[in-house]
This record gives C-alpha cells, sequence and structure tokens, in this order.
C-alpha cells in the first residue's frame, strides 16, 4: 500500500487551471521528484497537500485514509513541508520557532527542558548541528533551511515536502542537503522534491514526476532517465535561449571603487564593504552569491535607492555624489528590481499608468509640466504591450492581476525602450516559466549587442554562466576579482560563494 | 466560502457601493430605534423630514454640509495617500484660530481682500499643525494616527487657555469666547432668512479643483501611487517624502478652511463648541464617497441629512440624538465592507 | 524643594496607582492586539463603552465585580467585530479602528442617554471600596499609598505579570507573538491565524473595557460624557514606547502617572501663573515626546497592519 496516493487533483484560481486531474502514489523510503518549470503547478499541488489551498476535485489519502482539507490534518498525517520562502519569524528563536504548534494552546506552561533534550537528539541523529537559542535573525541561509528540516523532523514527519530547496544554497550544501536527504529516506521517510533543476535531480532522487501546465505529463525512474529526455518532457516544445556571441568590449559605463555603504541602525541586511567593479559597454557581468550577501543593497546602490559612505561611484564618466532613484532615470540607466510586485509595479494602478512611471518624474509626457498627457500615454503604452508582447486585457488593465512574466515584460518595456546605457538586472529570471526566461534573456542579449553594459545578479549559477562574460562572486558584503565565466569550476565558485573570496580584505575564513 | 479578486469591477457597483453601505447602516440602526420604544419607519420618516422636508431644513442642512465638505476633502486627499491625517478637528480649530486672530479688528480690508485674506490664514494655520506629525513621520517612522489624534486634545486645550485668556472678549460678560469677526471679513449668506452661506460656493470649489489635481495632475498620480505602493513610487523616481508632506499641507489647509467658513460664515466668534467633531465626521464623509473629492460633497450633504434630521427625531420622538453618530460611526464600517465587495467578490463551493 | 517633599507623600503615590489604573490595563489590551498583528484603534470608543456597561450594570442592581465581567465581555464583543473586519476581511486596521471608536463611544452616550432620559447631574453609584493589605498597608509611604487601593488596582497591576507570563511562557501565548512576526508560519504549524489574532483582540479588547470600567467603577463614582479624554490614544503610544513589552509598559505608565499626579500637585502651588490648560496639555505632549524617543529603535511586529488571507500564494 502507498503511504501517500493523490487521485484525480484539480485546482482552478480564475481562469487559470493550476492543477488537472493528477494523480500520483508515493512508497515508504522513495524520493520522488516533482518536475516542472515555473508556473507548471508543483507548488500549486503541494499546497493543495498540505492543506493551505482546498482542491477543487479528487482526494488524497494517507496511509490508505482520506486526508481532510486542513493544515492540522496534514500535520497530524504526519506531512511536512520545508517551503521555498521559509516560514521563520526573525526575531523568535530557533527553539521557538519549532516547538509552536507541538504543545495544546491551552497548557498552562511549555516544558522546555524536554523540548530542548529532544531537539538535541534529533539533531545529532540526523547531523542537523544548531544553536536553537538563537535567534532566527542571526542565521545564515543554510542554517536557516536547517531550522525549517528540524520543524518537520521535530514533529515526526512521514512525508517530507521541499520546495526548491537548492534555491539558496551553495554547491557545497546542496551536497550536504542531499546526503541529509539520503539519509532521512534510509530511515524510512518518504520525501518529495520539488524543482526545475534537471541535474539534481538525476543525483538524489529514485523517481521523477513531470508537470506540464498544470498536468502531470509522465512519470520515470530515475535511473533510466537523462536530462534530455526530461528537459523535453518538462517543457513540452523547444525553447531558443539566446546565444551569447563574443563582443568586443567598449567604454566603461559604470565604475565602483572601493564603495562602502552603511544601513540605518538596527536594520539587518548586509551591507556592502569595499566593492570595486567596472562595467562596460557590451558586456554583461554576473555577480554570483548566495541570496542575502549584500547583492539586493548592490542592486539598490546602482538603482539610486541607498547612498553609498565611501569610495567613489563613476556613471558614464561622471562622479554620483548624491544619489536618488530621479538621477539614475536622468542618466538613462535601466533598473530591474528583485521584487517584481513590490517595487516594479504598483499593483493597483493600471497598465498604462505603470508603463509611464518613470517617464513622468521626468516630466515627460506632460502639459505645462504638471498635467498628465494621457492621450500620448496611452498611445505609448499601447505600443509597447504591442512591442514587447505583454498579454493583457488592454491599457487599462490593472497591473497586478497580469501573470509575474507578462509582469516582467512590463517592466523590461518600460526600462529597455529608452534604450539605455547601462542595465542593472537582479533576479530577472527568477519565478519565470521557461518561455517568459527566454524572452527576458534574450531582451537582455539583444540590449548587450546593442552596446549596453548589463550587470546581472542571480544566485542561479546556471542562468550566469550562459548569460554572462565576466563573473564575480559576493559573499557577506564583499565582492571577489573579476574572472573569465569560463575559467573556473562549479566547485571553485561554490568555494568562494561560501567565502573563499581570494582578495586580502575578506576577514571570514 | 473564500473571498476572490474581481477582475473587472462593475461600474454601477461602485457608484452604488456606498448607498448599499448607508441602507444596511441604517437598517442596523433600526434595533436602536425599536430598543427606545419608536416606530422605525415613522422615526427615518421623520429624520427625513427634519432634514428634507422644509426649505429651513434643507438651509440647515446646506449649511452643516459646508464644514463637512472642507473636512472630507481633507481627509479624502490625505487617505489617498495612507497618510491618515485624523486630526482635521485641531486643524479646523488652528483655522478658525487664525480666522478670528487675523480678522477681529488686527487688519480691516475691503471684504474682496478680507475675506481671501482670512481663508489664506486659515490654511496656513491648518497646515503648520500638521508639520510636525507628518516630519515625524517622513523622518521618524512615528505613526502619524496617534499623533495627530493626540494633537486634537492639544489644540482644544490651547483654544481654550486663549479664548479664556489673550483672545477673550472683554465685552462676552465673562463668557470664554473670542471677539467677532469683523464685518468685512464676514462671509455674507447666499440665500435669505438662512445660515446658508458664501462658504458653500467655496466648498464647491475647492472640490472641484481637489478633484482636477487628484485626477489629471502627476501630483495627483504621485500622491495616488505613494498611497498603494510606497516602495514602488520611490523606485519609479517620485519624491516620496515631498510627495506626503505636500498632501498633508493640502489636507490640512482643507481643515483649517472649514474652521475659517465656520467663524466667518456662521458663528461670528470661536467658542470652544465651534465643531461638534466636524474633523472626526470628516472620514465618514470621505469614505463614503471612496475618496472621491466629487463624492465627497455628496456623502456631505447625506450626513449633514442624517445629523440635523436626527435632531428634529430626537424632539419629536424623544429618541436621543445621538443616534446620528451611531448611524454615521456604522456607516464607515458598512463601507469598508460594501468597498471590499467591489475589489472582491465572494466565491461559494 | 517642595515638589521633592512632594515626591515622598503618600497622597502622591496613591494618586499615582490610581492614575495608573486604567492606563495600564488599557495598554496591556492594545499590546495583547498588537503582539498577534492588530493595531485596534478603537480603543477609545471600547473604553468609553466599557465605563458606560460597568458602570450601568451596577447603577441598575447588578454586582461590581460582575459589573468588570460584564465590561470585559462587552470589550470582547466589540473586539469580535473588529476582528471580522480586520482579520477575517483583511480591511484596513487603521480606518476601522477609528470607525469602531466612532461608533461604540456614540452608542455608549445613546444608550445611557436612552436608560437615564432625564438625569440631569449624572446618578451615582457605590464604587470600589479601598481595601488595605493586612501589615504591607502599614510600611509608611509606598506601602500606605500601594497596598490601600481598591481590588481593581490590584487586579490592574497584577495583570502585568500575567500578561509577561502568558506571552512569553505558555504555547498559546508563543502563537500570539508568532502570528505577530510571522503569521505564515503559525499557519504551516497548524494553527488558525486568524484565529488566533481574533482571540487576542478579543482580550485585550476586554481589557481595555475594563479600563474604562475602572474610571466609573473604582476612580470615581458616575459616568461622564467625554470621561475617556484621550487616554485610549495614550495608552496606544505607550505601548511603542514600551516595544511591546509588558513591564516597560508599566514602567512607562507609572512614568505618566506620575507626572500627572505631580501636575495636580503643582498646580495648586503655581497658582495663575501658568494657566491650568497647560497643565492638562502636558499628558498628550508626553505622548507624543515618548513616541518620538523610541521612533529610532522601535521594533514593530513584522506583521503588525498586514493582513493575513489564507489561501494567498505564499
Amino acid at each position: 500500500m502507498p503511504v501517500l496516493e493523490l487521485n484525480n487533483i484539480s485546482k482552478r484560481f480564475g481562469n487559470l487551471l493550476a492543477n488537472e486531474n493528477i494523480s500520483l502514489a508515493l512508497d515508504a523510503g522513495e524520493i520522488v521528484a516533482l518536475l516542472g518549470e515555473n508556473g507548471a503547478g508543483k507548488t500549486t499541488l503541494m499546497n493543495i497537500l498540505f492543506g493551505h489551498y482546498s482542491a477543487d476535485e479528487g482526494w488524497i489519502k494517507v496511509n490508505g485514509e482520506i486526508l481532510p482539507n486542513h493544515t492540522e490534518a496534514a500535520i497530524n498525517a504526519g506531512i511536512g513541508m520545508v517551503h521555498q520562502h521559509f516560514t521563520l519569524a526573525d526575531n523568535l528563536s530557533v527553539m521557538e520557532n519549532i516547538v509552536l504548534g507541538t504543545e495544546s494552546l491551552f497548557a498552562w506552561r511549555q516544558d522546555r527542558a524536554k523540548a530542548s533534550k529532544r531537539l538535541e537528539n534529533l539533531s545529532h541523529e540526523f547531523g542537523l548541528e544548531i544553536d536553537a537559542q538563537k535567534q532566527v535573525s542571526e542565521l545564515t541561509v543554510g542554517e536557516r533551511q536547517r531550522v525549517e528540516i528540524l520543524k518537520a523532523i521535530y514533529r515526526d514527519v512521514k512525508i517530507l515536502i521541499l520546495d526548491e530547496p537548492t534555491a539558496v544554497l551553495t554547491p557545497q550544501e546542496t551536497e550536504k542537503l542531499f546526503s541529509s536527504l539520503k539519509d532521512l529516506s534510509k530511515k524510512g521517510l518518504t520525501i518529495i522534491f520539488i524543482t526545475h533543476k534537471l541535474h539534481e535531480i538525476l543525483s538524489v532522487t529514485d523517481r521523477v514526476a513531470v508537470l506540464r501546465r498544470g498536468k502531470l505529463v509522465g512519470e520515470v525512474l530515475t535511473k533510466e532517465a537523462d536530462k534530455n529526455i526530461l528537459s523535453e518532457m518538462m517543457v513540452g516544445h523547444k525553447v531558443s535561449y539566446p546565444s551569447k556571441k563574443n563582443q568586443q568590449y567598449g567604454d566603461i559605463v559604470v565604475e565602483l571603487d572601493n564603495i562602502s555603504t552603511v544601513g540605518e541602525k538596527g536594520e539587518s541586511s548586509v551591507q556592502l564593504h569595499n566593492i570595486t567593479l567596472q562595467v562596460r559597454s557590451h558586456q554583461i557581468l554576473g555577480i554570483v552569491g548566495v541570496s542575502g550577501n549584500g547583492q539586493l543593497q548592490l542592486a539598490r546602490l546602482l538603482s539610486g535607492m541607498i547612498q553609498h559612505n565611501s569610495g567613489t561611484m563613476n556613471l558614464f564618466g561622471n562622479t554620483i555624489e548624491k544619489n536618488s532613484p530621479l538621477s539614475m532615470i536622468r542618466q538613462g540607466v535601466a533598473r530591474i528590481p528583485e521584487d517584481r510586485h513590490t517595487e516594479g509595479i504598483v499593483g493597483e494602478m493600471k497598465l498604462w499608468e505603470n508603463l509611464i512611471g518613470e517617464r513622468l518624474s521626468l516630466n515627460q509626457m506632460t502639459h505645462f509640466g504638471c498635467c498628465i498627457d494621457k492621450k500620448s500615454a496611452i498611445q505609448h503604452s499601447e505600443q509597447l504591450i504591442d512591442d514587447f508582447d505583454i498579454r493583457c486585457s488592454g491599457t487599462n488593465a490593472q497591473a497586478n492581476l497580469l501573470s509575474g512574466g507578462n509582469i516582467q515584460k512590463l517592466i523590461l518595456a518600460r526600462t529597455l525602450t529608452q534604450n539605455p546605457g547601462f542595465i542593472v538586472a537582479n533576479q530577472p529570471v527568477r519565478g519565470l516559466d521557461e518561455g517568459s526566461i527566454a524572452y527576458v534573456q534574450t531582451q537582455l542579449m539583444d540590449a548587450r549587442n546593442r552596446g549596453a553594459g548589463i550587470l546581472l545578479i542571480s544566485t542561479d549559477i546556471d542562468e550566469l554562466l550562459t548569460m554572462c562574460d565576466d563573473l564575480m562572486v559576493m559573499c557577506d558584503g564583499y565582492i571577489s576579482k573579476v574572472f573569465k565565466a569560463e575559467s573556473k569550476s562549479i566547485s571553485e565558485i561554490g568555494l568562494m560563494m561560501a567565502g573563499q573570496l581570494g582578495t586580502d580584505n575578506t576577514s571570514i575564513n | 466560502m473564500q473571498l476572490e479578486v474581481r477582475t473587472n469591477t462593475p461600474f454601477w457597483l461602485v457608484l452604488f457601493a456606498p448607498l448599499f453601505a448607508m441602507i444596511v447602516a441604517l437598517s442596523l440602526c433600526s434595533v436602536l430605534i425599536i430598543w427606545a420604544d419608536a416606530p422605525v419607519f415613522t422615526a427615518y420618516g421623520a429624520l427625513l423630514n427634519g432634514g428634507l422636508g422644509s426649505r429651513f431644513a434643507i438651509m440647515e442642512t446646506l449649511s452643516r454640509s459646508i464644514p463637512l465638505i472642507f473636512t472630507g476633502l481633507a481627509v479624502a486627499v490625505a487617505f489617498r495617500s495612507k497618510f491618515y491625517n485624523i486630526g482635521c478637528e485641531g486643524q479646523l480649530y488652528c483655522g478658525a484660530l487664525a480666522a478670528v486672530y487675523i480678522g477681529s479688528g488686527m487688519i480691516t480690508l475691503p471684504p474682496i481682500a478680507m475675506i481671501p485674506l482670512l481663508m489664506l490664514c486659515g490654511v496656513i494655520a491648518g497646515g503648520l499643525l500638521l508639520i510636525v506629525p507628518v516630519l515625524l513621520k517622513t523622518h521618524l517612522k512615528v505613526d502619524e494616527v496617534v499623533t495627530t489624534l493626540l494633537l486634537n486634545f492639544i489644540v482644544l486645550l490651547m483654544v481654550s487657555y486663549l479664548i479664556e485668556g489673550p483672545m477673550k472678549d472683554p465685552a462676552s460678560l465673562g463668557w470664554p469666547q473670542t471677539a467677532s469677526i469683523i464685518d468685512e471679513g464676514v462671509f455674507p449668506p447666499l440665500f435669505e432668512k438662512s445660515r446658508v452661506h458664501l462658504g458653500l460656493i467655496f466648498a464647491l470649489i475647492a472640490a472641484v479643483i481637489t478633484w482636477i489635481v487628484m485626477r489629471f495632475t502627476t501630483f495627483g498620480y504621485a500622491s495616488r501611487a505613494v498611497g498603494l505602493n510606497l516602495q514602488a513610487s520611490n523606485f519609479f523616481g517620485i519624491p516620496v517624502n515631498m510627495t506626503i508632506i505636500k498632501v498633508s499641507l493640502i489636507s490640512g489647509g482643507l481643515a483649517g478652511l472649514a474652521g475659517v467658513s465656520e467663524v466667518a460664515g456662521l458663528k461670528g466668534y470661536l467658542t470652544l463648541d465651534l465643531s461638534p467633531g466636524f474633523g472626526y465626521t470628516g472620514i465618514v464623509v470621505a469614505m463614503l464617497a471612496q475618496l472621491n473629492p466629487i463624492g465627497v460633497v455628496i456623502s456631505a450633504f447625506f450626513i449633514s441629512v442624517v445629523y440635523v434630521g436626527a435632531d428634529s427625531m430626537s424632539r419629536v420622538l424623544n429618541i436621543p440624538a445621538y443616534l446620528a453618530d451611531v448611524i454615521v460611526g456604522v456607516s464607515v464600517l458598512c463601507v469598508l465592507v460594501s468597498v471590499m465587495f467591489t475589489q472582491y467578490r465572494l466565491r461559494f463551493k | 524643594m517642595e515638589i521633592l517633599e512632594l515626591l515622598l507623600t503618600t497622597g502622591f503615590w496613591a494618586a499615582t496607582i490610581r492614575i495608573v489604573s486604567p492606563l495600564i490595563l488599557a495598554t496591556l489590551g492594545e499590546l495583547i492586539c498588537e503582539r498577534a498583528g492588530v493595531l485596534n484603534l478603537g480603543i477609545e470608543g471600547i473604553m468609553t463603552m466599557g465605563a458606560m456597561c460597568g458602570w450601568m450594570w451596577v447603577y441598575q442592581g447588578g454586582d461590581l465585580w460582575t459589573g468588570v465581567l460584564f465590561a470585559f465581555f462587552i470589550g470582547a464583543v466589540f473586539g469580535f467585530i473588529h476582528s471580522c473586519f480586520t482579520v477575517y476581511a483583511g480591511l484596513s486596521q487603521h480606518v476601522t479602528g477609528i470607525g469602531i471608536t466612532l461608533f461604540a463611544a456614540s452608542l455608549s452616550y445613546y444608550a445611557y442617554r436612552l436608560l437615564l432620559p432625564s438625569a440631569t447631574t449624572p446618578p451615582k453609584i457605590v464604587p470600589f471600596e479601598n481595601y488595605a493589605i493586612p501589615f504591607l498597608a502599614e510600611i509608611p509611604v509606598f506601602g500606605e499609598a500601594l497596598f490601600n487601593q481598591t481590588p481593581l488596582t490590584y487586579f490592574a497591576l497584577l495583570l502585568v505579570p500575567i500578561v509577561w507570563y502568558v506571552l512569553y511562557r505558555t504555547p498559546a501565548g508563543l502563537a500570539v507573538r508568532m502570528a505577530g512576526e510571522c503569521p505564515v508560519a503559525v499557519e504551516a504549524q497548524g494553527i488558525n491565524v486568524l484565529r488566533v489574532r481574533t482571540f487576542a483582540v478579543m482580550i485585550g479588547s476586554g481589557f481595555m473595557a475594563v479600563g474604562g470600567a475602572f474610571l466609573t467603577m473604582s476612580a470615581f463614582d458616575a459616568f461622564y460624557f467625554g470621561m475617556i479624554n484621550g487616554r485610549g490614544w495614550i495608552a496606544v503610544a505607550l505601548v511603542i514606547f514600551a516595544s511591546w513589552k509588558p513591564g516597560k509598559a508599566l514602567f512607562g505608565a507609572f512614568i505618566f502617572a506620575g507626572l500627572e499626579a505631580l501636575q495636580v500637585r503643582v498646580q495648586q502651588f503655581s497658582g495663575d501663573v501658568i494657566p491650568y490648560q497647560f497643565f492638562l496639555m502636558l499628558p498628550y505632549i508626553m505622548s507624543i515626546v515618548a513616541m518620538i524617543i523610541v521612533a529610532r529603535k522601535a521594533r514593530y511586529p513584522r506583521a503588525l497592519l498586514v493582513p493575513f488571507r489564507k489561501g494567498e500564494r505564499i
């Protein structure tokens, strides 16, 4: 009898069919990959299993019994989930995060001694060492993931779901995670591993289930699969990614010399230390690093959102004293923010209003310098919607009702149409489906071929290796020297991501 | 049962949402009328009659709606940028104070200059009062709700001190009130034998101007964007803090105008009971109007009907006039829900 | 010199403790709500409601303690209304709170007028009487002040450690704090965030109402219009000043009450030199100052003001 059985699950969000008649069965001790591109419905399916969403049709059985649709039932049935975005409270201790919900809410006291003993035993048993008294905000991303896994194990899970667990890890940490997972499965745990990265599947799983556009398109044993078969199953059609042709670099567009930032008091984010880099015309410079190592600050600096307090910053040969979003826009810097929804668009505003946001700041598309020239704004927007193939109901569509890929196209349309000399792109393809990824990458590559210098930040090494001419690694706010994308192996880059930057100003081992 | 985002909102729904809210509010409050042992329909009939039933009633209602239009606009402008100015009451008194200070003999000009001067002073005084809360918000991230609320109490005590002390009218026979505004500064009545004064015209003009500014200018765009998404607005290059400061000054100025029009148009002098909570009622007016400046005019009139009508209803049927305040309070909550249904729909499974 | 002597009198300390009681009840109530992620600006109205209900209960022949319970219950009902809007429907906490305040305050005036239509001078009840705790009340100055108070004051002061214990040492308190920091985590651990928040808002609102009832049943013996007089807003400021910690809230409330008790006495000395209005302004000005002092380092509960909607993409 299978441990877990999903039968004919369907789920609809408005007009979008996120899951369609999905059936899947898992045995004890198996590691099964749920493979599919972004937006294929993997996370939705797992959220149904975990009780966050309710399925429109179908049922789930755990150990032969129907699973009622709420989180509590899923947890009681022994299902644990490690979300892609961690569900941990930063201001609370590791212990508090783990024991939440394991005791009756009506109990008059917590048995802290018992809890910490149990936690200690578990972390020894599975090699997941952690200081339980620390605040979560003090932990690294890898440690936080360990807490998430411990949270599940602490509750005696039988089935563990991991949603894109490697996205935030260095290659070495990934290896360690995989060996932990193998240990867990030997003890009888069933593991579902959600991913869109092919090589991970081949190294750790027993079986692969592939989702495409909400449907289960196939199941194969890992030992009978290879990258090409899986890739074709996952995407379904051929996607043409941009190819990189070497070009002669042009003039320097951006130059940072020994730049440091200081955050506001009490701000916990990593600050920049002695950053030196330059980007030239016709060059894509990639910034590698585990998420949260200062890349965001670097992108925000180049977007005009924060100030540097020492060092010099040159843009197209001019030194920037007072940094601001407006001055960056004025100088023709195209900025693609990491968080599309919170920085890229004003979701409740209309499409055309979002498309002219930066133009209005430049006092373009206005009458008498104070009134919006709606007619030309609409015309301009219609043009952009056409040019960049933004799928929407028209210029009056509300921006947050667009899909992720279309929001990203909106942002590209807004920025690239100005023919920028410099582009700073922070995680431009994160969370997009393969078609949109190819589109965004092609647009960026075209801009580079037209002469723009691009700073591309990503946590996905593969993406950077295919897109970039040169790479730099960031760790804890420090940056490495620049090197050619082909000159180092992945494991070398992984060591750099973990702190061995090979420069003198890094104090960390 | 769950909420689902609407992909498009039919126009009639936006239009009727506040109306539905009022109907629900009135039906809920009918419980209170029943509690008072009064017949519900007769009571609401008396309310309507008291607010709209005669020339006198309509004139009273119109004159009551003047300050409400101003404070409603003040709130609408501020709330659009998610600047929660709950201090209109204090700004109203500041405006009134400035008008009385300048207008009770300090300067004498012909009415054509005197009236604008008083209004300008009111705008400045009302706006200035918001400087502290807005700077605390933009620079220190201190919540403006609490600071503006607390300032109401401080301003009222200040007014109490001034009208008992330095600004007390020696001719007032011991009553704590200021000297009257000189004749040149008084807003002339619009209709004979009524209390409706020139302030109504100013209020309507203010509403139209506010509407134009909010709808057609880049400043209107910026102030809306700031309210909807602060981070993205900053990213777009909108000067976020400056926009909020400007918004707050406009909001305070509009509330100050309410005070000017009350002293210069109605009372003539300043006392502590100048405003029976116009500042707070302005919140309800603005919410009912869904923050639309033109809607503010309509909802201010509507709320005035409730207040003026409730007074006469309480005389006729012995229901405490506080019913009007309850209706107004309940309608804020109802309008919140009805506006939600313009953005979401219920989905049953 | 006179002021220093004043600080050593029993009268001053007794007055301070009397003033602190309603303030600490309201502040703890607001603190519980905000710890769960809900800003409750209905506080001013809920306190008015509590003041009216508790008083009316006793005036209609009820017993004092059941009056307190009744006030708590009514407060919790308004808390429930608040959470229906802010927690379940996820509507603006600012606007809902103001709406609740307008509604609850006017409703209590309406009810008061309806039940006592002809009362020209506010009728009185027999309020809580002082209860001197044996021995302790004989300690000079401070003991005489602290241990010769009404039972409701003892309750208010005892509530501080109780709230601290519940928040920091029980599973339910952990769930409340977590709901205010990271509601997704609470949901992921199988606890219903909406219920936790609703529960916290109801309890918190109940305490606010008791704070209001203290005024009519312990500090005074009648219900006046406008008697809350901004105490609710001051409590909101105090919560920020206290960095959302019960102990610090008590400390903050004591500073406030002490200064207020002091100003009443200084006022008597100062004669007409300083107008009395300026003394009355002090608590409001101090509230603003208190918020400015902590502004830079205020660590808001992360999820304060953020509605949680289940089923939204995580």
